[in-house]
C-alpha cells in the first residue's frame, strides 16, 4: 500500500485504488447482490414488479425442495462430483509423487511437459476427445467389437462417462497442488522411514500424506468447485447414447435463466449450489486442518 | 543390544564409466567407534549408503555379522542410519519420532510409548516426549536422530556427519556424548566425517579415504604420527610436505635431496634409491635456533643418541601468535617455506619477524613417503 502512494503520491495512488474498488464493486460485489435480490424475489411479468404480490419470498428456493426430480440431479451432482474429486486424487496422487520425487532431468520434463500439453487445447475439445472415444462408432466400441468381446456397439453414456470427462479435464487442478506439496517434502525423511522398517504403504500414510495433506486439499477444492460448476463436460457427455440421465445441476440453472426465462428460480438455484460447495470447502479445510493461508500460498 | 562386525570385501560401486569407490576392503570390529575420514567427494557417504542398503555395490560383498548383505534392503539390515540433516518427521511428536521403528514393527502404543522414554533418558532428553520437534534446539534434534536409529536396536549404526550442523562448542560437546551412548549401548558405530577433530577424538580406529579409495586404517595415533601416503599426512592435522629424490636408505633411515637440501627421516617402507618421494614433518616437531631458543630435553637425548639432525636455514617470514603456541613461516630463499609451531615457553615474545633462524628438527621426526598426491588445502 505504501508503495503505491511512494510511486503515485496521494492522489494518483487513492485514483488506482478507487479505481480497483469501483472495478470489484461493479463487476463482481453488485450483480452478485442482485442475484440474491432475485433469488428472494417472486417471478412476476414486468407489469406486476413493484406491486403488491412483489416482496422478499422463500418460494424459489422451497420449489427445489419441493421438486423431487431438481432435489434428486442436485444430490447427484454433489456426489457425482465428490466421486470425481476423489478419483482424480487417486489418479494424481501416485502421478504427482512421481514427478516430484522420483523421475529426474529428461524424463521429468518429457512427463510434465506431456500433463500440460492438453491444457492447451480447450476444455469443449479436450472433453469432445472423450466423447469420441466412448461414441457409438468409438474406439472403445470398436476395440471391444473387434476383439469380438462385443456384437453390438455398447450405450457408454451416463454419470460415469461424465465423470471420466471431468476427472480428465481437472486433473491438472489436482496434480499442480499435490506435486507442489510434494516435492518440498525432504527425501531422506522417505529414505529414513524406509531404513527404520517402514513398508512403502506406511511411508504414504504417515510420512508422505501428512506432509502433502495442504496440497492434497487445495487440490480437491479446486476439483470439486470445478466439477460442480461445470457446464460443458456433462453437456457434451449427454449426447453419448444412454448419456441423458446424466443431468448437472448447472443445466437446470441455465435452463432456468435462458429457456425458462425465470431468473428469479435459476438465481435461488445457483445460490443453492454455491452454498453446498462453500460447506464442501470448509468441511474439507476442517478434515486436513489446514487453514486459509495455507490454501493462498 | 550388541554391536555387529561390519566387512567390506573388494567393495565397488560405479555410476556408469565413474566409479564411485572401488576395492574397499574394510573390517569394522564389533562394538567398535569406527570413523571413515576425508575430504567431501571422496566416497565416504557411498560407503554408508553401501552398508545401509539404499545402494547395491557393482562388485564385492557386504557383510554384516557374518551375513552377505546382497539383495538386503535398507528395512531388513541390522543397521539404521543417522542422516545428515537427521530427517526427523516434523508433524510427528518427539515420542513418534523415536518409535517410528517400533511402531513399522507393530509394537503396541502403550509399550513403544514407554520404550521411546526410556531411549530418550539413553540420550539424555527425559521429559522431551511430548514436544514438537521444531521447539528442539540442534543438540536435542541431534539426540532424538540417535534415540529414533537406537530404538530399532540396530547392531551398526551409521552415523553421516550429524554433527555437521551443529555450532563448535555443541560439536565438541557431542562428541563425548555420542562416544559415551556408544559404550553405553555397545553398538559398533561408524561414523562419517571430514573433521579430523572429530574422528580422532571418538574413535577407536579411523579410516582416511581420497578419490574413492582407503588411503589408510589405524588408530588416530598410528593415522597422525605414522601417515601412510603423502595424502594422509597433508590431509591429517598441519604438515610440511618436501618433495626430492632419494639418495640413499638403509637402516629405517632415507636421506632425501630435496630444494631445502639433502635432508634425513624415518624410512619404515625401505624406498629404493633414485625413486621420487615425499619427506613430511609436523610443524610441532620442528624446533627454531637462534631467536632466543635453547636447547630442548629432546634436543639433547637426540645429541646423546648421535641421530642426526636436519638443518635448514631461513628467515622468520610470519608470526602468528595463538597465545599458548604461535604458528610460524620460515622462509627459505632455496625452497619452500617452512610451518612450524613453537611452544610459549614465555620467550615467545622475543621472537622478530624477519629474524635469520635455523630451523632443526631430528631425522626421528620426519617421515619419508612414496611421492603421491597430497591433500589440497
Amino acid at each position: 500500500m505504501s508503495e503505491l502512494w511512494r510511486r503515485f503520491g496521494r492522489l494518483g495512488g487513492g485514483l488506482v485504488l478507487a479505481t480497483a474498488l469501483l472495478w470489484a464493486l461493479l463487476l463482481i460485489v453488485l450483480p452478485q447482490l442482485l442475484m440474491v435480490d432475485l433469488s428472494f424475489r417472486p417471478n412476476l411479468p414486468a407489469a406486476a414488479r413493484g406491486g403488491p404480490e412483489d416482496g422478499w419470498t422463500l418460494a424459489n428456493y422451497a420449489a427445489l425442495w419441493a421438486n423431487p426430480l431438481h432435489r434428486a440431479i442436485f444430490w447427484q451432482t454433489i456426489w457425482s462430483s465428490l466421486l470425481v474429486t476423489l478419483l482424480a486424487l487417486l489418479v494424481c496422487y501416485p502421478v504427482a509423487f512421481h514427478l516430484a520425487q522420483e523421475a529426474k532431468g529428461t524424463r521429468a520434463v518429457l512427463l510434465a511437459t506431456a500433463l500440460v500439453i492438453p491444457f492447451w487445447v480447450n476444455e469443449i475439445l479436450r472433453t469432445f476427445s472423450w466423447f469420441l472415444i466412448l461414441a457409438r462408432n468409438g474406439l472403445v466400441n470398436r476395440l471391444l467389437m473387434g476383439l469380438g468381446v462385443i456384437e453390438e456397439p455398447l450405450a457408454l453414456g451416463g454419470v460415469g462417462a461424465v465423470m471420466i470427462g471431468m476427472v480428465y479435464a481437472y486433473v491438472l487442478f489436482m496434480i499442480f497442488p499435490l506435486y507442489n506439496a510434494l516435492e518440498s517434502l525432504d527425501r531422506n525423511q522417505i529414505e529414513a522411514a524406509r531404513d527404520l522398517g517402514a513398508s512403502t504403504w506406511r511411508i504414504h500414510w504417515r510420512v508422505v500424506i501428512p506432509h502433502a495433506k495442504p496440497g492434497i486439499a487445495v487440490g480437491c477444492v479446486m476439483t470439486f468447485m470445478l466439477a460442480a460448476g461445470t457446464f460443458a463436460v456433462p453437456q457434451i457427455m449427454q449426447s453419448l447414447p444412454g448419456g441423458t440421465n446424466a443431468r448437472w445441476f448447472t443445466q437446470i440453472i441455465y435452463s432456468y435463466f435462458f429457456d425458462g426465462g425465470d431468473w428469479n428460480r435459476g438465481s435461488a438455484y445457483a445460490f443453492a449450489l454455491l452454498l453446498l460447495c462453500i460447506l464442501f470447502v470448509v468441511a474439507t479445510m476442517r478434515l486436513f486442518r489446514v487453514g486459509l493461508q495455507d490454501i493462498a500460498k | 543390544m550388541q554391536g555387529a562386525e561390519v566387512a567390506l570385501e573388494g567393495v565397488g560401486l560405479a555410476y556408469g564409466a565413474f566409479w564411485a569407490v572401488r576395492g574397499i576392503d574394510l573390517t569394522v570390529r564389533p562394538g567398535e567407534f569406527f570413523s571413515i575420514l576425508g575430504p567431501s567427494g571422496c566416497g565416504k557417504t557411498t560407503i554408508l549408503r553401501l552398508v545401509s542398503g539404499f545402494v547395491e555395490p557393482s562388485e564385492g560383498v557386504i557383510r554384516i555379522d557374518g551375513r552377505d548383505m546382497r539383495g538386503v534392503g535398507p528395512a531388513a539390515r541390522p543397521t539404521a542410519l543417522v542422516f545428515q540433516n537427521l530427517a526427523l518427521f516434523p508433524l510427528m511428536r518427539v515420542w513418534e519420532n523415536v518409535a517410528f521403528g517400533l511402531e513399522v514393527r507393530g509394537m503396541a502404543k502403550a509399550q513403544r510409548r514407554r520404550r521411546a522414554e526410556e531411549l530418550l533418558e539413553l540420550v539424555a532428553l527425559p521429559g522431551f516426549a511430548e514436544k514438537r520437534v521444531d521447539e528442539l534446539s540442534g543438540g536435542q534434534r541431534q539426540r532424538v536422530a540417535i534415540a529414533r536409529a537406537l530404538a530399532v536396536e540396530p547392531q551398526v549404526l551409521l552415523l553421516d556427519e550429524p554433527l555437521s550442523a551443529l555450532d563448535l562448542k555443541l560439536r565438541q560437546h557431542m562428541r563425548a556424548e555420542l562416544k559415551a551412548i556408544q559404550r553405553r549401548t555397545g553398538v559398533t558405530f561408524l561414523y562419517i566425517t571430514h573433521d579430523q577433530g572429530e574422528a580422532f577424538t571418538m574413535s577407536d580406529r579411523v579410516a582416511v579415504m581420497s578419490q574413492g579409495r582407503i588411503e589408510q586404517v589405524g588408530t588416530p595415533g598410528e593415522i597422525y604420527d605414522a601417515p601412510a601416503t603423502a595424502f594422509v599426512a597433508s590431509f591429517v592435522g598441519e604438515s610440511n610436505p618436501l618433495p626430492g629424490r632419494v639418495e640413499e636408505s638403509g637402516g629405517g633411515l632415507a636421506r632425501i635431496t630435496t630444494a631445502l637440501g639433502p635432508l634425513r627421516a624415518r624410512d619404515p617402507r625401505g624406498l629404493a634409491p633414485g625413486s621420487a618421494a615425499i619427506l613430511v614433518v609436523r610443524p610441532e616437531r620442528c624446533r627454531l635456533d637462534g631467536a632466543g631458543e635453547g636447547e630442548g630435553p629432546a634436543d639433547r637425548l637426540a645429541r646423546a643418541d648421535d641421530a642426526p639432525v636436519n638443518r635448514i636455514e631461513g628467515r622468520l617470514a610470519r608470526i602468528d601468535f595463538e597465545g599458548a603456541f604461535a604458528n610460524l613461516v620460515v622462509a627459505s630463499p632455496a625452497g619452500p617455506a617452512l610451518k612450524v609451531q613453537v611452544a610459549n615457553d614465555g620467550r615467545l615474545s622475543r621472537l622478530e619477524a624477519g629474524a635469520p633462524v635455523t630451523v632443526r628438527f631430528p631425522a626421528e621426526a620426519a617421515l619419508a613417503l612414496p611421492e603421491g598426491p597430497l591433500a589440497r588445502e
